[in-house]
């Protein structure tokens, strides 16, 4: 069952990208987050922790800050869907609670009696790194999210860890100077390597530029790699096209 | 009129910020921007451009690079909707090529002989900065777009100016331990705040967070600020539930 | 393994708690030294410890120059990891980071001594090579930072006492806590840092755990002001 509407999720990806590029304030944010995350699929209640150096997760923000909530989330040092996600780096979905006991014998009956019948987790990483987890809690049973769901609810998670980077570069000026001198240099790159390629194959510098994309792609590698080394690599250019 | 179905939205969506958590290439990551965008709206051609150092807009990705396309971006440096998006940071929608000669004397008429009939152009804005722009160009003479699709079309221009401070951050594995520590903090100030105001009021907790959270709103702060600022100054802790009319609080609470 | 580290460190006279953390710190983190300042709200600035000379040098210059690592860290209440000196841009630290570079430091990292609004001072790592904290290196340097701030607040300053833990224990970093926190300095009038202070002195009088009597505060069931602590 789908319950995502184009107009929300429309809003939403407005709002996030709106706030990611003017001043805010991470916890705020991340409040909202939750708050969007839990009305976006339905859901009763929605809490993000984020672990410290000890790998204990830690309360961040959550759609309702009532405490049976914070207990639930505090619960998940010792089991629950979110350590599971934590542990794993895997979202853990459609958990219906009154059948969970077995799995979560403190979690599922603590759970159920503050009137969720549902729970899910996704995890907070980056580059792999797992570093926290979005726990959302359903009050209608298990089986609420479609596949199509839990990918925009790990989306929504990841926005939470691009808050956290962002929340810090935003106020860097060095950090916005040095990374538009290295696109723009990048961009130069991309214009000599086009150039080699389109003289190597003898192809307009258009169709260079969509052959060295193709091939970045193809083998796996950065673009701007892959530029570099048409500079640097005699012979890389002539191979980009192959016949 | 943009008519995105939710998959549509959600797998672009999904695409921007799975790429953003990861190790990304920025110049990758700037064309895939242009062509959802060209995807989107269905336009002919969509391309980027950032300002260097010295304000010179300069052309990093575009749906299609060839050379007709890409003098269009080199002379808007003089005149053109980027120019203009960029200089006053709000974006430019619906400009019809064929009446903008007088706008636009030399970019209109390269623009339309190209064989585009409208051009828009959203600004890549970071805090009160702008960065560079968003240039889509359009089969149609005029009305493109209606509000909300402007709002999501310059949602995906600040989506790319987020990955372009993103890919150094993500790269840098001693920036995310500082930003954890930090981020968890500050939500221990903030628990420490509710405490003050549940306390100073005679309120529960959970109406404490509320009243702090609104009071950082209705004075356009920050929260963490508004939270730290509760436990150092005792007349803050007051104001916060205080029933007073914002230009007094907000006169008040600047020192 | 922190407090153990911090016991093996032969006390002598005139040594207290504190100088022994800095010397556990830098052999856990195979620094060339390592140094405690405080810092408080207050205005109170001043290098506490410091392993050896050299490195109670880099501390005294940081205040001396009015910038640096620790000056960093504490105002925007994060640690600074500083893995290469030479990889900064050349106007963070313009002075500080010449001169740190000239007595042979390559890296420096400082950590805030806080809890929430609550700060005391910071710690600061220096090492004599570049390169990031590794694997585990920087959650003990966390913990160090920690029991480095227990210290500061229960100005134990004699050694052997159970203030070479952390703070908190793991189940204590729970909301109710901090929310007790602000609820004592209200209630009681005084700093954050006192209220926290006082709270596990009345745990600690009344055999209880920190988070008990952080539970009771914000029950209502337990008030600073009115009941003799």
């Amino acid at each position: 069952m789908t319950t995502v509407s184009a107009e929300r999720l429309a809003s939403i990806f407005r709002e996030v990208a709106g706030t990611l590029v003017d001043d805010f304030d991470l916890v705020d944010f991340l409040h909202t987050l939750t708050d969007r995350a839990t009305n976006l699929v339905g859901a009763a209640a929605t809490g993000l922790l984020m672990a410290d150096p000890r790998g204990l997760l830690r309360y961040m923000a959550a759609s309702d800050e009532n405490a049976k909530l914070l207990e639930l989330l505090q619960l998940q040092n010792d089991e629950g869907p979110g350590l599971d996600a934590f542990t794993t780096g895997r979202p853990v979905v459609n958990v219906d609670l009154g059948t969970a006991a077995g799995r979560w014998p403190r979690f599922a009956p603590r759970a159920a009696s503050a009137g969720y019948r549902s729970a899910h987790a996704f995890p907070l990483q980056v580059r792999r790194q797992v570093i926290g987890v979005m726990n959302v809690f359903g009050a209608t049973g298990s089986g609420d999210f479609a596949a199509a769901d839990v990918s925009v609810m790990q989306a929504l998670t990841d926005v939470a860890a691009i808050g956290l980077l962002q929340a810090r570069t935003i106020r860097q000026s060095e950090v916005l100077t040095e990374q538009l001198q290295s696109a723009l240099h990048s961009r130069i790159v991309i214009e000599q390597s086009k150039g080699a390629v389109a003289q190597a194959c003898g192809v307009t510098v258009g169709e260079a530029f969509t052959a060295i994309r193709r091939y970045a792609r193809e083998q796996n590698r950065k673009l701007t790699d892959v530029a570099y080394a048409i500079t640097t690599e005699p012979g890389l250019a002539a191979r980009i096209i192959t016949r | 009129m943009i008519t995105a179905s939710v998959q549509q939205l959600a797998k672009i969506f999904v695409e921007i910020a799975d790429t953003l958590v990861d190790e990304f290439d920025v110049l990758d990551y700037m064309h895939m921007i242009t062509e959802r965008v060209a995807g989107l709206t269905g336009a002919p051609a969509v391309g980027m451009l950032l300002a260097d150092q010295s304000g010179r807009l300069e052309f990093v990705a575009g749906t299609d690079e060839n050379v007709t396309l890409v003098e269009l971006f080199v002379v808007q440096n003089g005149e053109g909707p980027c120019l203009d998006a960029f200089r006053t940071g709000e974006p430019v929608v619906n400009a019809d090529l064929g009446v903008a000669a007088a706008r636009w004397p030399r970019f209109a008429q390269l623009a339309a002989e190209a064989g585009y009939r409208s051009v828009h152009a959203f600004p890549m804005r970071l805090r009160r900065q702008v960065i560079g722009a968003l240039n889509v160009f359009g089969a149609n003479p005029g009305s493109d777009f209606g509000d909300d699709d402007t709002a999501l079309l310059q949602a995906l221009a600040d989506a790319a100016t987020i990955g372009l401070l993103q890919e150094r951050a993500v790269a840098r594995g001693d920036l995310l331990s500082e930003q954890l520590q930090s981020a968890l903090n500050s939500r221990v100030i903030i628990e420490q705040a509710k405490g003050a105001v549940a306390q100073a009021h005679g309120i529960g907790v959970d109406d404490a967070f509320k009243a702090i959270r609104d009071y950082a709103r209705r004075n356009n702060r920050k929260l963490t600020e508004v939270a730290n600022g509760i436990i150092t100054d005792p007349r803050l802790r007051q104001r916060v539930l205080a029933s007073r009319s914002p230009h007094q609080e907000a006169a008040h609470d600047r020192p | 393994m922190i407090r153990d580290s911090i016991q093996a460190v032969p006390s002598s006279p005139g040594t207290g708690l504190l100088h022994r953390v800095v010397a556990a710190a830098t052999g856990a983190l195979a620094a060339s030294g390592a140094g405690v300042s405080v810092m408080t709200e207050s205005g109170e600035r001043g290098v506490y410890a410091a392993s050896d000379p050299l490195t109670e040098r880099m501390e005294e210059m940081q205040f001396v120059l009015g910038e640096g690592p620790c000056w960093d860290a504490f105002t925007l209440r994060r640690p600074v990891l500083v893995p290469d000196l030479d990889g900064e841009s050349p106007d963070r630290w313009p002075m500080y980071r010449p001169a740190a570079w000239d007595s042979g430091i390559r890296a420096v990292f400082s950590f805030p001594l806080q809890m929430g609004a609550m700060r005391l001072g910071v710690l600061d790592v220096f090492r004599r090579r570049t390169g990031s904290l590794a694997g585990e290196e920087l959650a003990t340097a966390l913990a160090f930072a920690e029991v480095t701030m227990t210290a500061l607040l229960d100005q134990h300053e004699e050694a052997g006492t159970g203030a070479a833990d952390g703070l908190l224990d793991a189940g204590e970093h729970r909301a109710e806590v901090f929310q007790a926190q602000g609820m004592v300095m209200v209630q009681l009038g005084v700093p954050i840092a006192e209220a926290m202070v006082r709270m596990r002195a009345y745990a600690f009088a009344h055999g209880r755990r920190l988070d008990e009597v952080a539970r009771d505060v914000v029950a209502r069931r337990l008030d600073f002001g009115r009941d003799r602590s």
